[in-house]
């Protein structure tokens, strides 16, 4: 990268970061500032290594042998890749939303609160407040409100990933990882989710992967362009979209990629 | 040029021709395997239904001569059966649980499945051996608890199996998006896993029973026989498969007429067993 973008009290630091698949190296040298109650989005070709990257904040890649990754990704200071870092705590405070709808086989209810009891214990009045404040957040209480009992699976995929993102948010997370959410959804289920983003940001620091570019000029304040997994590019999205200062960059956004 | 896409195409004839052929042949070979299938239903079902009266199910097995029913044999499977599977699949659903969930990573859980494939198609002859060799002839005498034992053995296998295989079906990314929210994997592994594969682990559980409930070579080295009504666990008890085999194989008619009666009982059994589990399966 030539020139760093300075970055105002960063919720993550990213430094000299390198992942690995086995031998194959997917991730190589990141460094980037996330900054706190904003919106940044990861673009780039598929298999540039933007959702590898994402998987590394919340430390998701371990469940997998052979996986591993290097380096320093330091959350309010302290690093989460060390040994010592406990990794349900870091789970808990970095929420995830997966490309597909994956609604726990259970009422819509027990999907919300599955999440919320492994750390609060709650009071059923508690929890029914709860759960209608991250469905209301999520916008999709008036549509769930009268059917809290049925199985999550019996939604809609747009009303199934909102109930995904509810339940992500129900823990309060302090960051909130969304990995190209709306890739499996209509446009108007998208514009909803994308509204949401918009609103989330007042409490979470988002980091959102998306193959769609207009999504993140739209949604985004920040912007990172990788490319065979090293970050191109990070800066303002104005001005990854406007004038960006790489020529990779460019080609990549105007659509003469490749 | 004459289009390649017609009727009279020598290539398209030739997959007609062999496809008419292959599908005479496996309706031909389906025929072969139903008939006899067929056959033996039809013979069991004739004689077992002659077979069957209230005396099975009130009287215990009789001496050769007169009247008598399934009673103690049908108390002694029953028994042997139930504690097999409270024994087997425990031990089965944890074993299955950890080679799905943990073994992941090294040798173990690998080397655990072939050598449970092994046990799972080990003839059931070489399991009543077996534990008449470590714990019959050990405590000297024939008995329920050696029974159940064979027969718990006989489930574990099965139900690891189904186990394994059922929780590989739940996709990845229910997992991940458990573990995301910041869940213990125990708690991961109890309440996401099991619960979207709660149908089929019970599934196999019901086609375990199924399987022990006709088992007699692990029954006849362990828990052998008695004519007695006897619910005691630490002696020989009766049990429906070796009864089947003792009177079948005598010169008694109504021996035979009770080996039927008792035949049918097991394989009525068994089909609700199946169809049970289907029913599970299905929903």
């Amino acid at each position: 990268m030539s020139e760093k973008t300075q970055i105002e009290n960063p919720k993550l630091k990213v430094q000299d970061l390198n992942f690995y698949y086995g031998k194959y190296h997917a991730i190589k040298g990141v460094s980037m500032d996330i900054p706190g109650n904003k919106v940044t989005a990861f673009i780039g070709p598929s298999g540039c290594g933007k959702s590898t990257l994402l998987r590394t904040f919340n430390r998701l890649y371990e469940l997998y042998p052979g996986q591993r990754a290097e380096g320093e990704i330091r959350l309010d200071g302290s690093n989460i890749l060390a040994k010592d870092q406990d990794i349900t705590l870091l789970r808990a405070k970095v929420g995830m939303v997966f490309q597909k709808p994956t609604p726990f086989p259970m009422s819509i209810y027990d999907n919300i609160s599955f999440g919320v009891k492994l750390y609060e214990n709650l009071s059923r009045g508690e929890m029914d407040e709860r759960v209608e404040w991250a469905l209301s957040k999520a916008a999709l209480w008036k549509e769930v409100k009268d059917k809290l009992n049925q199985s999550g699976s019996s939604l809609s995929g747009g009303q199934q990933q909102r109930l995904c993102i509810a339940r992500g948010i129900a823990i309060k997370p302090e960051v909130l990882l969304l990995d190209e959410p709306c890739s499996a959804l209509d446009p108007i289920s998208t514009s909803r989710i994308e509204e949401l983003v918009d609103e989330l940001k007042a409490d979470y620091t988002v980091v959102i992967v998306t193959h769609n570019m207009q999504q993140a000029a739209r949604v985004s304040d920040f912007t990172a362009y990788m490319y065979l997994g090293e970050l191109i590019e990070f800066g303002a999205t104005d001005n990854i979209f406007i004038k960006p200062t790489r020529k990779e960059t460019e080609d990549y956004i105007t659509g003469r990629f490749g | 040029m004459a289009s390649a896409i017609s009727p009279d195409n020598p290539i398209y004839r030739r997959r007609r021709v062999v496809n008419a052929i292959l599908l005479f042949v496996s309706g031909l070979t389906l025929l072969f395997g139903l008939f006899w299938l067929t056959w033996i239903l039809v013979t069991l079902f004739y004689e077992g239904f002659n077979a069957l009266a209230p005396s099975l199910f009130t009287q215990n097995t009789p001496p050769p001569g007169s009247n008598g029913g399934l009673l103690n044999a049908i108390a002694g499977s029953l028994m042997m059966a139930v504690t097999g599977t409270l024994i087997g699949t425990p031990v089965g659903i944890l074993a299955g649980t950890y080679l799905a969930e943990y073994g992941r990573r090294g040798w173990l859980a690998p080397a655990t499945r072939f050598i449970n494939d092994i046990l799972l198609s080990a003839p059931s002859i070489v399991i009543g051996l077996f534990v008449y060799s470590v714990y019959v002839s050990q405590v000297n005498h024939f008995s329920g608890w050696g029974g159940a034992l064979a027969l718990s053995l006989i489930v574990i296998p099965v139900v690891v199996r189904t186990t394994d295989d059922m929780l590989k079906l739940v996709p990845d990314s229910l997992r991940e998006a458990a573990v995301a929210l910041g869940a213990p994997s125990w708690k991961m592994v109890v309440f996401i896993s099991y619960r979207a594969a709660k149908a089929g682990i019970i599934t196999g559980i019901l086609l375990a029973v199924a399987r022990i409930s006709g088992e007699t070579a692990p029954l006849l080295f362990t828990a052998l026989n008695n004519q007695f009504w006897s619910l005691n666990m630490n002696a020989p008890m009766a049990n429906l498969p070796v009864v089947i085999f003792q009177f079948a194989m005598s010169p008694y008619e109504d021996w035979h007429r009770l080996a039927w009666g008792g035949a049918i009982l097991i394989t009525l059994s068994v089909l609700a067993l199946n169809i049970i589990a289907r029913a599970l399966f299905r929903r």
